[in-house]
């Protein structure tokens, strides 16, 4: 690898440096600013659905809005991560946001911190606001490649091909980024259902302690992947660390 | 579709996965819709996920996922078409087809769409039959089109 190549640019005014290539949000970040933003996550790949990252960049000598996590950091830039303007436009948002998903408590709360607490628009109450996380952790971390996006405009939802959730392993990944809580996990007996996309397997028992800990489909799938010894799941994680 | 056919194309797109999109085209030619056993294939023989697949063939309007009619019947509900009355065209047809738009007849003779302009508004309320298109529509002309389409009433445009 090549040496790290840094750029300085100016956020808020304050000088800061980051590594070539990295996305303008992260590094924001990382300074202490405070960008909302919820479709963000260092895990997977930047892809700016939901618009609440907005900053003002200004580059020579023109200035414009754009989102943070998809603006890859340059030299000389200056960054404003908190005009009028931006407020605006996030309030905006944060209504639309609000109408389609009003049960989100973190929706519910980066609007209350913006000053939005009603909002003007028909609630549609989906929950789910598209910002591809879950398709995202699924495709890039999990590489399972069970859940994607299909349809377009205002028929877009994230699902399995055909409905058929043939190649979800129920891992849960999607379940812990969903950041409005839509996709849900519920675990009984010795199942393991991942509601949103009604994907329900039987989880492997632990043969030292008799707990179901994991469906059985995904500890075959992790063993084939990373070409573990057959038997590499026969006890839980627990009792394999106290064995 | 037949496992034959589907190498013949593959094989024309050197097996690439970039090239999916106009296999796609080559499959939605051959079939008048995109089956799922095919693209279940498909999926196993380029080694993609099916999702990838799933989600290109949804995006698309030009892609059908259900089995299509022998004849496309295509309701112009552009701005113009709209104003010249392509609702009470596309009313018509529902009625006759006793098919919504988007949908195929049980025989699999007709299928209704509708788009949303061709550029040809000075033939406002267009008609679309099988890739001909018909100006200057109107529900009773729609029918005689219909059950006449054999032998080709119209001069078309």
């Amino acid at each position: 690898m090549s040496e790290k190549e840094l750029v300085r640019f100016k956020i808020d005014g304050l000088e800061v440096e980051a590594e070539r290539g990295s996305m303008l949000l992260p590094v924001a970040l990382d300074y202490g600013f405070e960008i909302p933003h919820l479709c963000h996550h260092e895990a997977v790949s930047p892809y700016g659905a939901c618009r609440l990252c907005l900053v003002e960049v200004t580059k020579n000598g023109r200035t414009r809005m754009t989102t943070s996590c998809t603006y890859p950091v340059e030299d000389v830039i200056e960054v404003s991560t908190d005009t009028d303007q931006i407020r605006r436009a996030r309030r905006l948002l944060l209504e639309l946001l609000l109408a389609r998903s009003s049960r989100a408590e973190l929706i519910q709360r980066v609007a209350k911190e913006a000053g939005v607490t009603e909002t003007r628009f028909k609630a549609v109450d989906d929950d789910c606001i598209l910002c591809g996380l879950c398709e995202r952790v699924c495709r890039e971390v999990v590489e399972a490649n069970a859940i994607s996006f299909v349809n377009r405009g205002d028929r877009k939802e994230v699902a399995p091909p055909f409905w058929d959730p043939m190649a979800c392993i129920a891992c849960g990944a999607c379940v812990y980024i969903c950041p409005t809580d839509c996709i849900k996990m519920e675990e009984k007996g010795d199942e393991r259902t991942i509601v949103r996309w009604k994907r329900t397997l039987k989880m492997q028992k632990c043969k030292s302690c008799g707990k179901p800990f994991a469906p059985l489909f995904q500890l075959n799938w992790i063993i084939d992947k990373a070409s573990l010894p057959k038997d590499f799941y026969d006890v839980c994680p627990v009792c394999k660390q106290m064995g | 579709m037949e496992n034959t056919q589907l190498e013949k194309i593959l094989k024309n797109y050197q097996y690439q996965d970039f090239n999916l999109l106009a296999i796609l085209q080559d499959i939605q030619a051959i079939e008048n819709y995109l089956p799922r056993g095919t693209l279940e294939e498909l999926a196993k023989r380029l080694d993609l996920p099916l999702a990838r697949i799933y989600k290109l063939a949804t995006f698309y309007r030009a892609f059908s996922l259900t089995p299509r009619g022998r004849h496309l019947v295509t309701v112009c509900t552009g701005t113009a078409c709209h104003v010249r009355g392509a609702a009470l065209i596309l009313d018509t047809l529902e009625r006759e087809l006793e098919i919504k738009p988007g949908e195929t007849t049980p025989d699999r003779e007709y299928t209704l769409e509708t788009v949303n302009c061709l550029g040809s508004c000075a033939l406002a309320p267009l008609l679309i039959i099988d890739s001909k298109y018909h100006g200057k529509m109107l529900g009773t002309k729609a029918l005689s089109l219909l059950k006449g389409e054999e032998k080709d009433v119209s001069e078309g445009s």
